[in-house]
């Protein structure tokens, strides 16, 4: 019979002890039994504060929905453990008892509330669990005002959401400065600016007495110094007490103040107990981030195999973050506590710039740095610490402005091979290294095998930093420039075209460029010029910058004829209009087939048919459908609320609305859209490049899935829009993908690789960090503007006409070079090209 | 032998230079073979004439195509697989066997004019014959 291994706690911990549990192949010697409070399954509570952006608790759960049910392991939810009985080694709950031979506590912490009179009230509440934040929400919407008790960080991650939430956000805090465990006097003198200057008050040195009713809100906050704040709810954030009440009981030694006290292999008093994460104290210390938690879930998992050679001997408490998109990094030493340490600052409070370099007493090695306003300094500054390196000869020049706009790097060169890069999944650069013998050649593959860059992000750019540099050594040539006609990048060049109004090629390879250009930087100079300039395809300086496709606005097949796809906005179709592209597919003799976009694709056309064909679809009201492009290609959408008894919006109507607001926009890859009347999603919109599903209040709004090669499920991006805020949402999101993606790269893609990923396009989006959001807009708005069917544009202009010839010295194709045989009653290129022929 | 250079400096007229499109192709018929003219305004060699069928498709595109340079050498590539021909004497870039004919081609009094190369053609079947 196997052995027992009971862990007591679902958190980000346990979770990753479970894993790596998995990995090790234990579950041949024991059976896994997991016991959770929570009624849901381990999710990422470092970024739960997304959870008010995405009420879908599922994009925040860790690990995929299979692993639970691996064979040998048991996960039982909403069945928190009351006793652990060590006599007979066994755990009791309410449900039952569990006996196990080893047994892991992962109970994490819970929120300290200050013991004020008052606190018990209705609408004094904590920020720790998915529960807790419905209850925020809950209590949210019928107030107006918010307090947040407490100005470290998790503090002022809560304010935060409640500014999303649309309260007017107060933060009390008890010391004289913001962050006070974090931060000197002036960083957090300078943080309490920024803030406030983004609308949320803050009042430091305030001890607040007690908590009563409130005259013209639910609360009144009564400090010590006499003054009162009123508020309609009070988020507690004063700090984490570790989860120790278990192995209290069970008379399980605890550190001085509480925690579970563990040695270097995380083994409590009792030696078949272990302890890990935020409810055990190593050296008298807890440890209050998700990576030290990893290291300690590792660290039971190899002594439990009986290796024991990983052991845990503290970890580094940097941190960095974005608070109410102000940066703050705090790094090592950021107190100068060393004896005799020396330090640099550096300070703008214009721009509300603070830097700050703790180095040690001979000067050679960095200690410690806080930064305030700008993390670009982090990761080098990080570097320096956590592996001593020498600094150079004049440190100061590490936080110094620097007139370019870079931060300084420590080049990745530098790094020895032990230095972590990712400190949640414990990710070496020689692990990083290993994992490219192995194959990995992008950041895809190494957060795929090496986990880097999958917990907290933070290290997702130096992550990248090491693979290109990496890559290069291997003499793999990491050039990130177009083709060599071209030695910058698309964004680079589409910044260029935008800035200095450049129209044509030739103007671009002129001034920035060189050589004749090729199939690469043409096709791609030629959708930058349409996505910002949107000039007929056929203007002469346009032509030469397209294959066949862009040119005759048809789809070449295999044999050289074209097909014709009229646009079908939403797959809506009169009767009427069905019969003419029936009539034009009759009479040209075209084979007809209604393809995967809710469309009719017209096969067989020569070139001099298709102005023909044009001409008949124009009269009959049918507009270019942009197959060829890369360009908006369908919005695809159920019949919604119009006949569906579950519909709940008019899917069809929004459906139209989009198709016909953005067709004919140029992007570096094709996009689709779909929208659908409901949940039940019959629409698919959640594999499209945008995705609409209606709720009761509004639109969900899903950005960057994919069908094709390789699926990609669509991020939540934001919930219950009205139509307007939707409309500006994927006006923004579609131009900044335009302004910054690799060409011939679709959304998928560009979301894999765009740093910050989805909480980075939300902030460029939904809060417009970077200011664009105004200009993209009305970029879009210009494109929306200049809309022609191409086609109507072409048959107008003779001198355009003039080109759908098949021969500039004959009036006729030659209908014997394309075969064709009958096939179900309809026209198809005689099969004469083998494979082999093919290839 | 007199005869044979007559027949090879055949020039038959196809369009007018309007017709041209530059950087871009125009596709002619030429004793029912059809041929890709190519307009490199700014190129050295101006005007280029190949095939007008992909090998690889077997289909007629080759004047569809986008007109590439690398390295000072100018190349079309074809619309259907996207492999490359050199311009100057039609070998695909991607594979060494796969070569396309070109043709003689010329501006003359304001017309685009292409050598009768069916002429050509003869004028090599009688030279075999007489190395025979
Ligand atoms: C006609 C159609 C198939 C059909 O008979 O149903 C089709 C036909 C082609 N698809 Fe598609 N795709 C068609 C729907 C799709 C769909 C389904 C959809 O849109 O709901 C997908 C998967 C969804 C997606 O894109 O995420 C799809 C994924 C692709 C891909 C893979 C893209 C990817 O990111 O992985 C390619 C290749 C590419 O774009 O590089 C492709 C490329 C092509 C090309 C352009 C290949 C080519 O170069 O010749 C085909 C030419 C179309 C033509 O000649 O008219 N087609 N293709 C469908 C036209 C839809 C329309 O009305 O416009
Ligand atoms: C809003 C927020 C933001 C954060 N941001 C960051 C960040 O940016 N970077 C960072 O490194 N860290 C961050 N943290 C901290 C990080 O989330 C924790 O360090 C991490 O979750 C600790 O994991 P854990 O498993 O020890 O505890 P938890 O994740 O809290 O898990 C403990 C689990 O045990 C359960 N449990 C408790 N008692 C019992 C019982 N008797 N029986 C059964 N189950 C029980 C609990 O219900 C809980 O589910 C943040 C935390 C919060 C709340
Ligand atoms: S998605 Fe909903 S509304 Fe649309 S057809 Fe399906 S069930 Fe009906
Ligand atoms: S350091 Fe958190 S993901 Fe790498």
């Amino acid at each position: 019979m196997k052995k027992q291994c009971v862990v007591i706690g679902n958190g980000m911990v346990g979770h990753h002890f479970a894993e790596k549990f998995l990995e090790s192949s234990m579950l041949n010697e024991y059976d896994l039994i997991i016991l959770g409070a929570e009624s849901c399954r381990a999710y990422d509570r470092v970024h739960l504060s997304e959870y008010f952006d995405n009420a879908d608790p599922k994009h925040l759960q860790l690990g995929d929905e299979q692993f639970y049910s691996e064979q040998g392991i048991t996960l039982r939810l909403a069945e928190p453990v009351t006793h652990i009985d060590r006599d007979h080694q066994r755990v009791i709950t309410e449900q039952g008892e569990y006996p196990y031979d080893k047994l892991v506590i992962a109970t994490g912490s819970y929120p300290f509330v200050p013991p004020i009179p008052g606190r018990d009230q209705a609408h004094c509440l904590v920020y720790r669990t998915l529960d807790d934040l419905d209850a925020i929400q809950a209590s949210a919407n019928e107030g107006k005002v918010g307090v947040v008790v407490g100005g470290g960080l998790l503090g002022l991650e809560a304010a935060h959401a409640l500014t999303k939430l649309g309260l007017d956000a107060h933060v009390v805090e008890f010391a004289p400065r913001l962050m006070p465990v974090q931060l000197d006097a002036q960083a957090g003198h300078q943080l309490k600016r920024k803030i406030e200057a983004l609308g949320v008050k803050v009042h430091t040195d305030k001890a607040t007495k007690a908590i009563v009713q409130g005259d013209q809100h639910r609360l009144k906050m009564c400090f010590a110094d006499e003054t009162s704040l009123e508020t309609d709810l009070i988020v507690f954030s004063a700090g984490i007490r570790p989860q120790d009440r278990l192995a209290a009981s069970a008379g399980l030694a605890l550190g001085e103040k509480g925690g579970i006290l563990v040695d270097n292999h995380c083994r409590t008093s009792d030696p078949s107990i272990y302890a890990i994460g935020e409810c055990a104290v190593w050296n008298h210390q807890q440890f209050g981030l998700v990576a030290p938690g990893y290291t300690m879930a590792r660290v039971a998992v190899s002594h439990l195999t009986g290796d024991g050679e990983v052991t845990f001997t503290g970890a580094d408490m940097s941190t960095k973050l974005k608070l109410l998109g102000v940066d703050v990094g705090s790094i090592g030493d950021a107190h100068a506590v060393t004896p005799d340490s020396l330090t640099y600052q550096y300070s703008d409070e214009l721009l509300g710039i603070y830097r700050k370099l703790v180095i040690s007493p001979d000067g050679k090695y960095l200690l410690g740095a806080i930064l305030i306003g700008d993390n670009s300094y982090y990761d080098t500054l990080l570097q320096y610490t956590l592996n001593a390196i020498e600094l150079p000869e004049y440190p100061e020049t590490l936080i110094l402005p620097v007139t370019s706009q870079t931060a300084p790097t420590l080049g990745v060169s530098a790094l020895p091979l032990e230095a972590t890069i990712c400190s949640c999944h414990n990710v070496s650069k020689g692990d990083i290294c290993e994992a490219m013998n192995d194959g990995a050649v992008s950041l895809s593959d190494l957060k795929a095998t090496t986990k880097a860059a999958t917990g907290c992000g933070g290290c997702s750019t130096m992550v990248k930093n090491v693979l290109e540099y990496e890559l290069e050594k291997r003499g793999i040539h990491v050039d990130k420039s177009l083709c060599e006609h071209f030695n910058y990048t698309r964004q680079e060049l589409f910044h260029l075209i935008k800035v200095e109004e450049i129209k044509t090629f030739d103007q671009l390879i002129e001034r920035h460029g060189q050589g004749g250009g090729c199939d690469i930087c043409k096709p791609a100079t030629a959708s930058m010029l349409a996505s910002i300039w949107n000039e007929h395809v056929h203007e002469p300086a346009l032509v030469g910058l397209q294959d066949t496709n862009d040119t005759f606005m048809a789809n070449m097949q295999k044999n050289g004829t074209y097909s014709v796809v009229p646009r079908i906005p939403g797959g809506e179709i009169t009767p009427s209009m069905l019969i003419s592209i029936g009539e034009v597919g009759k009479k040209y003799n075209l084979y007809t087939k209604i393809t995967g976009g809710q469309r009719i694709d017209l096969f067989g056309a020569t070139l001099d048919e298709l102005p023909l064909i044009w001409e008949e679809l124009i009269a009959a009201g049918f507009e270019t459908g942009h197959a060829y492009g890369k360009s908006l290609r369908t919005v695809k959408s159920c019949i919604g609320d119009t006949w569906c008894r579950y519909g709940v919006q008019d899917s069809m109507s929004m459906a139209i609305k989009l198709e016909n607001r953005y067709k004919g926009l140029r992007t570096p890859h094709k996009v689709k859209m779909a929208v659908s009347g409901c949940t039940r999603e019959c629409a698919e919109a959640q594999s499209k490049d945008i995705g609409v599903i209606a709720t009761e209040k509004g639109w969900n709004l899903y950005v960057c899935g994919n069908g094709g090669m390789k699926p990609r499920h669509a991020d939540l991006f934001a919930t219950d829009l009205d139509d307007e805020t939707l409309v500006k949402y994927i006006d923004r999101v579609l131009m900044f993908y335009v302004y910054t993606a690799d060409r011939l790269q679709r959304t998928s893609v560009w979301m894999e690789n765009l740093q910050g990923g989805l909480r980075y396009l939300r902030e460029v989006v939904i809060e417009d960090s970077l200011g664009l959001g105004e200009e993209l807009e009305s970029r879009m708005q210009s494109v929306v503007d200049s809309y022609q069917c191409e086609w109507k544009t072409a048959l107008e202009d003779p001198s355009k006409r003039k080109r759908f010839r098949s021969y500039v010295n004959a009036s006729q194709p030659r209908r014997a070079t394309i075969e064709l045989i009958e096939e179900r009653g309809q026209m198809i290129p005689a099969r004469n090209i083998t494979e082999e022929e093919l290839a | 032998m007199n005869s044979m250079t007559t027949l090879t400096s055949q020039w038959l007229p196809i369009c007018t230079v309007d017709n041209l499109i530059p950087n871009s192709g125009i596709v002619a018929l030429l004793n029912g073979e059809s041929v890709a003219i190519f307009w490199l305004p700014h190129a050295e060699t101006k005007l280029y004439a190949l095939s007008h069928l992909d090998p690889f498709s077997g289909a007629e595109v080759i004047g569809h195509g986008l007109i590439c340079e690398s390295k000072g050498r100018w190349s079309v590539a074809s619309p259907v697989y996207k492999q490359h021909f050199d311009l100057e004497t039609g070998q695909c870039l991607e594979s060494d066997e796969i070569k396309l004919t070109c043709y003689p081609v010329r501006i003359h009094n304001n017309w685009v004019e292409l050598q009768n190369t069916q002429a050509k053609s003869q004028l090599a079947h009688i030279q075999s014959k007489d190395t025979l």
